[in-house]
């Protein structure tokens, strides 16, 4: 009896062409084609390889590392894509592994759904792929799961990205900020502003050439150390969106507690001084990529700031405010000439002044 | 940050601050009856603020925020003009950003941008006028407002469109003259105030001697400021000493930056391109006559108002609105029957909600609302 003879399975596909089409979203070769040779090449590993619909993890292997899972997604839609210090791939996947963090989970698994507009460039694609590769590997997560859509021209502005992260709460770990006191340390890990600024700057609308770069950045590891050093540490919330001032108010009002800050203490760079100076912004509430306030016990304060200052993404680490018996939800700030003034929410964006 | 820093001493504060006391008691000054100090400009309230300066003075000095905000002042029709130009398909209209958000009768810029206008945030008019090279199928408007500080750099973009024969720019001129206002604050007849922080980027344009009449007719010294706190402090104590000693100048603080008599390249431009509005709205202060500037005949070409016919309309402020009021000082902005509940930054019932140098929004912001609920309270206890 004859056998019947297969052709060989087919390689591993390929794109041919320099930009994306609606054919990569029709769920035929041409998308398979793009999935395996921008993201699945630069993800590599056996849990996404088999393409399935679903990653399967192990709950044992999970386990090991803790009682809890945490578990939490993103969106991110920045312009513009690619700036100094990053691009939205790298921030798509910080701003998720730094939200398990902060919760003191170890991030461990991502999914990565990608919605991208018809006339993007495929170089463009394999560099956010790969710039999300290496920040997952920095990072110790994988990128198990993912999806891809594309949209007609004018549907989205080039290129959306959602990403949800699991990990894994280790026992005794318990964060929240109805446990901050009177007397409990405000820190921060380092200089403020610094993406938010890098992204004004980069979008050019302002005609100002910033040499600022973002700070975005993986902070599970820092994360890990101030832990270390600061057992009870009583919480912590990475300053994104709406910058310091908004995480302050927020801890301040979901713990009624009031929190004063000293301006003098709050490390900022030059140029982002300069560059608010310039526009009339307050970079108290420039978003932050790679940044954590943490509320610390006042006896733990100190090694928390040693340990923050021994990592390489907290050098500049230091105790910028206190929570005090004030007003309950109310932030205060003591300005660098010696006055007081109120550190409120902001009322939508921070626009420019004129003069 | 060098030339930075240095204005924002604490040491020395704390010195001028003890000054300015000594000055106050010995004038005899009380709470009662505090010295009424009014800082014309913006971003003198801006400073204000942001450093805490007003609780750092004793209770019997009290500054009242004026009308030097020009997102402040800008009345409700001429927004929505920028509106109706902004709705046309050809227009991309360019502004700066805290304009954005000024209300209008039907919707702010940012409102008509959310629902497809094409309309950008720059940071200069050049930038606009840049636009224009760029997008030479298109019509590029730029929204000029502002006192003397940016009315020549609309100015000088004109001239420069002019001489690169750029056809597809214009301006909406909405710029203001500050010496009117000043004027119009003095003839109120609730005025109340004793002495004027003048702003120091103005005078880098015009200099100091159109603020002459406020000392020899309205027998007021004025003091023009530079914009750090400790030259706000600085002028305050200069201008304390001068009414302690029964002096009535017009002193300038702002030397090391705003000279004598002005920048005559910038008055020059300024000179060519517009003329005096007979009469221009302000809000909450009503019209003020000479007090806005137009483009002259020679330069119709770059004058939107000329190329598109705007609709102009007259639209009162809403009869709630106390903004004239806070502008002239005779309340404070806490004391306004909506602040804090129908009129806040969110949705802004007056113009000075709207921008950051607003004095509503700066007492919103910077916690005003609560050191005006605390006083409401005091006064009634
Ligand atoms: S609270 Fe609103 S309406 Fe009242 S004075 Fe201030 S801006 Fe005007």
């Amino acid at each position: 009896m004859n056998m019947i003879s297969f052709p060989p399975r087919r390689p591993r596909g390929k794109v041919h062409v320099p930009t994306v089409t609606l054919a990569h979203g029709g769920g035929g070769k041409a998308m398979k084609d793009l999935i395996d040779d921008v993201f699945v090449a630069a993800f590599d590993n056996p849990l996404l390889a088999p393409l399935d619909d679903q990653a399967r993890i192990d709950l044992l292997d999970l386990a090991q590392y803790g009682d809890r899972l945490a578990f939490t997604t993103d969106s991110f839609v920045v312009d513009p894509l690619v700036f100094p210090g990053g691009d939205i791939g790298k921030l798509a996947v910080c701003g998720t592994v730094n939200d398990l963090a902060v919760g003191g989970a170890l991030p461990l698994y991502l999914s990565c759904a990608v919605i991208i507009e018809e006339g993007v460039s495929i170089d463009l694609l394999r560099q956010v792929a790969t710039s999300m590769a290496a920040t997952a590997r920095e990072a110790g997560v994988k990128i198990v799961t993912g999806d891809t859509k594309v949209v007609n021209k004018g549907a989205c502005d080039r290129m959306f990205i959602t990403t949800t992260g699991v990990g894994v709460v280790a026992a005794g770990v318990e964060l929240g900020a109805h446990r901050a006191r009177p007397g409990d340390a405000v820190l921060v890990n380092g200089l403020l502003g610094d993406h938010g600024a890098a992204i004004l700057g980069a979008r050019g609308d302002m005609a100002l050439q910033s040499p600022i770069e973002s700070d975005c950045a993986p902070l599970q590891g820092l994360i890990e150390s101030l832990l270390k050093s600061a057992p009870n540490t009583r919480f912590m919330r990475d300053p994104t969106r709406g910058g310091v001032a908004t995480v302050l108010n927020e801890i301040a009002e979901a713990a009624q507690i009031a929190i004063e800050i000293d301006e003098s203490a709050t490390p900022l760079r030059n140029e982002v001084r300069g560059f608010c100076e310039i526009l009339g912004l307050d970079p108290l509430y420039l978003a932050n990529e790679g940044k954590i306030v943490a509320i610390v016990p006042p006896d733990e304060a100190e090694p928390a700031v040693e340990a923050m200052r021994a990592h390489p993404l907290g050098r500049q680490a230091a105790i910028i405010g206190t929570v005090v018996a004030g007003e309950p939800g109310r932030v205060t700030m003591r300005t660098i000439f010696g006055g007081r003034r109120i550190v409120d929410m902001l009322v939508g964006e921070q626009l420019p002044r004129i003069c | 940050m060098r030339y930075v820093d240095e204005f924002r001493d604490r040491v020395k504060a704390d010195v001028l601050v003890k000054e300015i006391e000594r000055l106050l008691a010995h004038m005899g000054r009380d709470q009662d009856r505090p010295l009424q100090i009014m800082e014309v400009c913006g971003g003198h309230t801006h400073t204000i603020f942001r450093y805490g300066v007003e609780g750092m003075l004793p209770k019997s000095i009290e500054l009242v925020h004026g009308p030097g905000c020009p997102v402040c002042v800008l009345p409700m029709g001429r927004v929505d003009d920028c509106v109706a130009i902004a709705e046309r398909a050809e227009v991309i209209f360019t502004t700066f950003g805290d304009a954005m958000r000024v209300p209008g009768s039907r919707k702010s810029l940012l409102q008509a941008k959310a629902d497809g206008c094409d309309v950008r945030m720059v940071y200069s008019p050049m930038d606009a006028l840049a636009l224009a090279r760029k997008n030479p199928t298109r019509e590029v408007v730029f929204f000029g407002i502002g006192f003397e500080t940016t009315m020549p750099s609309t100015a000088l973009t004109v001239l420069q469109a002019e001489r690169e024969g750029i056809k597809n720019f214009s301006i909406f001129c909405n710029h203001i003259t500050i010496v009117p206002t000043i004027k119009a604050i003095l003839d109120s007849p609730d005025l109340r105030l004793d002495g004027f922080l003048g702003p120091g980027h103005v005078s880098m344009v015009i200099g100091d001697a159109p603020y002459e009449f406020i000392a020899r007719y309205y027998k007021k010294p004025m003091v023009i400021a530079g914009f750090e706190p400790l030259d706000i402090l600085q002028s305050l104590w200069m201008l304390l000493k001068q009414i302690d000693e029964g002096r009535c100048e017009i002193e300038n603080q702002y030397a090391r930056v705003a000279p004598a008599g002005g920048n005559a390249v910038a008055l020059q431009a300024v000179a060519q391109v517009y003329e005096l509005r007979e009469f221009f709205e302000w809000r909450g202060l009503g019209s003020i006559d000479h007090s806005g500037v137009k483009v002259r005949e020679a330069y119709a070409g770059f004058d939107a108002e000329r190329r598109f016919a705007v609709p102009n309309a007259r639209i009162a402020d809403p009869s709630s609105c106390q903004c004239g009021e806070v502008l002239k000082g005779v309340i404070k902005p806490w004391q306004c029957k909506v602040f804090g509940r129908a009129c806040t930054p969110e949705t802004p019932l007056g113009a000075l909600m709207v921008s950051s140098e607003g004095a509503c929004a700066a007492y919103y912001q910077y916690g005003g609302i609560k050191r005006g609920r605390d006083e409401a309270k005091a006064s009634a206890a």
